[in-house]
């Protein structure tokens, strides 16, 4: 896999670079809601290799900080969102007839029902009781959506084959069969639309904060991009505080999605077959 | 036709339960909240110098009557959703006395109209070269498009923006940055209105299509793909039917349906993209509204664009489903 798919290497070399500026946010010389701790304005240098902001923060320690809280968003929405998704996708297509059908209803209504203006009330209402864990509990909760129908169309495929059977014969309830024989066919397709979600909801996040309608006292990416964007960062040349998140974000984005890519057709036999025939 | 109709009254049924499920969220977020939103404007009408408990108390009762919250939670929920039902959210605190329904019938035509177009644009476009790259796969000229397109599909829409803002903005200064339409124009029906409308939306359509497009390409490639390999196919290729041909109505007809599907699905993210678009090119849209009442703190004005986007969304997902039977004529059976 490694050898032959150039997708999966560039992302997981691209993810590394990523993590990497992440982890090292524990070796930051001083908390990151510190201002003014740094001569404010200059450029990149061999002080500061990525220069410093308007508030006197090293751009180099606020992105790693930034990165490492946006990340682990995405982590949170990916996994909660998974498992709401899991559950239901598994027991529609499992148990079929009546409940797959209202179980199916809610999930098309919960994919067409626009999200943003309901996290833009969501924010509106909360304000400053906004907390970081709160939003991703919440964007959880609207994005699950999508990836149950998924899961439920390899769900209602599994319950015909004869293994489901023999489960059932054998006495196994239907949470048994749906964690122990189903969950495990299930898992692959999971994971890259893990990736998929990390990337959506980074994404969401970001435009969220970029707004300002977040809890903006968390660094985010999009948090880092909304001071910037009240500094004027852009018109008084201060490029690089802009710059550098922008760039960081979109090699997340890029590494997350060719992972995705790659994966799909890892899992997918038919286009693996395809790709080695052209 | 009864296939028809059963099919329509299910539809129905998922346009009523959207709607009602939309709703319920947005009944339940500003209601199960620890904040109310009567206290927060008072707090911020008070700020400036003091007043009397007696006006407080007063302002407390009228703004109650205004939001609607007077009473018990299942009155409340009575009154939340006859406002939904003749749209009518109140005037507007923001820009008093003006009501909530004049100012989102004021954006929504700009919002429909930037974003709905480009929309329907990128799926189009999307639709057309990622079946042709699915059906041409030696061609080179088509690789490369294929890479472009699919290049910009991950990369945050804000920043696509962004950047057409910096490069058509400052670098090569040649389209108009920021507004719906020249500002001393008087709206109306005239040539000069609606050339500089267009020239205006150019920009915002270009980034929304940018981004829009790759999910579509790849989508339609694939299905293509898979379809070529078909026996039909090769048998209209031995047939000597031109190929043109058999790439349009042989092949892209039967990858359309889920493609429709996937239409329906995305217009859902239309007032999504709106408050990006609108907020980075400074368009008067729904989403511009949006963004200003939440800065104003205009509750009844916000619950509006909410609600009214809910019911303007799933309208149009209605109106997608019941147009696919005409491309799709399996559907009647089913």
């Amino acid at each position: 896999m490694l050898r032959r798919n150039r997708e999966f290497v560039i992302g997981v070399t691209l993810l590394t670079i990523v993590l990497a500026i992440a982890a090292s946010s524990i070796f930051a010389p001083y908390p990151s809601n510190d201002t003014f701790v740094v001569p404010p304005d200059v450029p990149p240098s061999w002080a500061y290799p990525l220069g410093t902001t308007s508030r006197g923060q090293d751009v180099y320690w606020q992105l790693s900080a930034a990165i490492r809280n946006t990340l682990l968003f995405g982590f949170t929405v990916a996994l909660i969102s998974r498992c709401l998704s899991l559950a239901i996708g598994l027991t529609a297509g499992y148990l079929g007839g009546f409940i797959d059908r209202v179980l199916m209803s809610i999930n098309d209504t919960f994919i067409v029902i626009p999200l943003f203006p309901i996290l833009v009330l969501f924010y509106f209402v909360m304000r400053d009781h906004m907390s970081w864990f709160l939003l991703a509990l919440v964007m959880a909760c609207l994005g699950w959506s999508y990836d149950a129908r998924l899961i439920r169309s390899v769900a209602l495929s599994l319950r015909a084959r004869e293994f489901t059977d023999t489960a059932r014969f054998s006495g196994m309830t239907t949470t048994q069969i749906l964690l122990r024989e189903h969950l495990p066919y299930v898992l692959p397709i999971v994971f890259s639309t893990t990736m998929n979600n990390i990337n959506w909801s980074i994404g969401l996040e970001v435009t969220l904060s970029v707004l300002g309608f977040t809890n903006i006292d968390t660094p985010t990416i999009g948090v880092m991009i909304y001071w910037a964007n009240q500094h004027t960062a852009m018109v008084a040349g201060i490029w690089w505080w802009i710059a550098f998140p922008v760039g960081l974000v979109a090699i997340t984005f890029i590494g997350l999605f060719l992972l995705a890519v790659s994966m799909n057709e890892y899992i997918d036999p038919r286009s693996r077959l395809s790709r080695l025939r052209t | 036709m009864p296939g028809y109709l059963a099919y329509f009254v299910r539809r129905l049924g998922q346009f009523a339960l959207v709607v009602f499920i939309g709703v319920n969220i947005a009944f339940f977020v500003t209601h199960a909240t620890p904040i109310d939103p009567v206290e927060q404007t008072i707090s911020a009408a008070t700020s400036f110098g003091s007043t009397s408990p007696e006006a407080i108390a007063q302002m407390r009762q009228s703004l109650r009557e205004l939001y609607g919250l007077q009473g018990g939670l299942l009155e409340q929920y009575a009154v939340f959703w006859k406002r939904v039902a003749v749209f009518d959210f109140g005037p507007s605190l923001s820009a008093f006395p003006t009501p909530v329904s004049v100012l989102i019938g004021r954006a929504l035509p700009w919002t429909i109209g930037l974003l709905f177009v480009s929309t329907v644009l990128a799926w189009v476009l999307g639709n057309l070269l990622g079946g042709l790259a699915g059906y041409y796969r030696n061609s080179r000229l088509l690789r490369l498009a294929g890479v472009l397109v699919m290049g910009f599909h991950p990369i945050p829409y804000y920043i696509v923006a962004f950047v057409l803002l910096i490069l058509f903005g400052y670098v090569w200064p040649v389209l108009p940055i920021s507004g719906g339409s020249q500002m001393n124009l008087a709206q109306g029906f005239d040539f000069r209105f609606i050339v500089s409308v267009l020239q205006h939306a150019i920009l915002p359509a270009l980034s929304l299509v940018l981004v829009g497009i790759g999910g579509w390409f790849m989508g339609m490639r694939a299905l293509v793909s898979n379809i070529v390999t078909e026996d039909y196919v090769t048998y209209a290729e031995l047939g000597g039917v031109n190929r043109p041909r058999i790439l349009l109505s042989y092949v892209m007809r039967n990858a359309l349906a889920p493609q429709i599907t996937g239409l329906a699905m995305s217009l859902g993210g239309i007032f999504n993209g709106a408050i990006i678009t609108e907020q980075v090119f400074g368009y008067p849209g729904i989403g511009s509204l949006l963004v200003d009442a939440v800065h104003a703190g205009d509750y009844s004005l916000v619950l509006g664009v909410t609600s009214v986007s809910i019911v303007a969304v799933s309208a149009a997902v209605l109106l997608v489903d019941l147009l696919y039977p005409l491309l799709d004529p399996r559907v009647k059976v089913h």
